[in-house]
């Protein structure tokens, strides 16, 4: 569950064991994990999303702020990554 | 439907695909009358009641048994889950997972491996599941891992195996176990049967507690521990199954479906088939499955009682096994009219300093097999 500190540089990506999804039996993007279903609201959808492996922390920020069309998410994108990263379901 | 119980969708699915297994653990959950082969539903049931579960709902897909590595289809019904958006998960004895059928189950897209664990060594391993088993447990532990997967390990604890606990978390550890679940011995069926040679005393519980929790803070951010309670030493009953009809479903290797694994064990119930009822309209509409929903069928003290949304009124299985009445409160709940139940085997417990040792009394316990 180890995983390097979170830079704008970094690219984060879901763990092997975590599966994000659209539950269309109750409308709600879900993350999966061993024994577990988190269910996610938009905007946590919305950032899972773009952790592909590709995007650097830098461009996640820049999409959602244009997405949501709001300045300064840096902050709260930091933070839930981070609880996602501490939880094993994240790597950076 | 029961008035004032809402029918709300399951989120997973244990398939017990099978009743056979290489190991005759004397804590198995399995029923006292098990399954053969040739009852065992067919692959083409199974693509499809997989189909069905998703629809219905489903998300996890606990893959179980017996052991699950026997049925030759299982890749085919990973395969099916995988496209349908389901995520997988294997509870396997890890007998007969070397690297090949690990690369094959990972390529089939498997998503997670629960590896079972007896005990800390091979002697005691061993003696517990009835057979030579724990080198080749060792060995699926690094296949899961070179193959990529997730790996938890499911410890079940009971008298003789509680005081090496913090050596079982460390084999755990040592095998590349990703998340550790001790389980204490849930008293049905197999483990029912040897009730009186697994419970463990109060004080070799406390100890162990202690360790579990000292190890757990040790481990905190890297690896995750998960302690399942004794329900016997507890004041209150556990919410079994998150409540009945409520969350989650089994399918027996026959095709019944059933509220949880233990629930055929329950006399005069009658529980549907996927063979011949779509999953849906057995979780919606079946008798059985309406039964044990919402808090009209309780009686008291469960219906008066604050924590009848949290516990549910506790186990049906459990309180039919002990009270005889699957409508009873569960008899671990100090406030059951029935608690003497649990009390007296509690009170007829030797001493953990007065117990025969484990040899004697696994000559005495009854090891899982057919035909009992």
């Amino acid at each position: 569950m180890a995983s390097a500190p979170l830079t704008d540089n970094s690219n984060p990506r879901l763990a092997r064991k975590a599966r994000l999804r659209y539950d269309k039996v109750r409308q709600s993007a879900v993350l999966l994990v061993p024994e577990r279903v988190i269910k996610l609201n938009a905007t946590g959808a919305a950032i899972l999303e773009l952790c592909d492996g590709v995007h650097t922390l830098e461009s996640i920020v820049r999409e959602l702020e244009a997405r949501f069309q709001q300045d300064e998410l840096r902050g709260d994108v930091v933070e839930f990554l981070q609880d996602m990263i501490a939880r094993g379901w994240l790597e950076a | 439907m029961v008035p004032g119980a809402q029918v709300v969708a399951p989120y997973a699915l244990l398939a017990e695909l099978t009743h056979r297994c290489p190991l005759a653990c004397v804590y198995c959950s399995n029923p006292l009358a098990l399954q053969t082969g040739s009852k065992e539903l067919p692959r083409e049931d199974w693509l499809r009641v997989i189909q069905e579960a998703e629809d219905l709902g489903i998300l996890q897909l606990h893959l179980s048994g017996g052991e699950p590595l026997l049925r030759e289809d299982l890749e085919d019904l990973i395969r099916r889950a995988a496209e349908a958006g389901l995520y997988t998960n294997l509870i396997t004895s890890g007998l007969g997972l070397d690297a090949e059928r690990a690369d094959s189950l990972a390529r089939s897209g498997l998503n997670s491996v629960q590896l079972s664990l007896q005990a800390a060594d091979a002697g005691l391993s061993d003696v517990i599941a009835g057979r030579a088993s724990f080198a080749r447990k060792q060995q699926a532990a690094d296949a899961v891992r070179a193959a990529g997967l997730p790996l938890a390990m499911n410890v079940v604890l009971h008298r003789h195996n509680l005081d090496q606990i913090e050596n079982i978390i460390d084999t755990c550890v040592a095998w590349g176990a990703e998340r550790i679940e001790l389980a204490n011995v849930q008293f049905y069926n197999w483990a029912l049967l040897n009730r009186d040679y697994l419970l463990p005393a109060r004080d070799q519980l406390a100890s162990a507690e202690e360790i579990y929790i000292r190890k757990k803070n040790e481990l905190c951010g890297k690896i995750e521990l998960i302690w399942v309670v004794s329900d016997y030493y507890e004041q209150f009953p556990k919410p079994c199954m998150g409540g009945w009809g409520r969350v989650q479903l089994t399918i027996a290797p026959d095709g019944t479906v059933l509220p949880c694994p233990v629930a055929s064990t329950i006399a005069g119930m009658d529980f549907e088939s996927v063979r011949d009822k779509s999953l849906r309209s057995i979780w919606e509409e079946s008798p059985a499955f309406n039964k044990f929903r919402g808090f009209d069928w309780m009686p008291e003290p469960c219906r008066s009682c604050d924590r009848r949304a949290i516990d549910f009124g506790g186990c049906r299985c459990q309180a039919f096994a002990l009270a005889g009445s699957a409508d009873a409160t569960d008899p671990v709940c100090h406030l059951s009219p029935h608690h003497h139940l649990v009390e007296s085997a509690l009170a007829l417990l030797p001493g953990h300093d007065q117990q025969a040792g484990p040899l004697q009394e696994f000559r005495t316990m009854r090891y899982r097999r057919r035909g009992v």
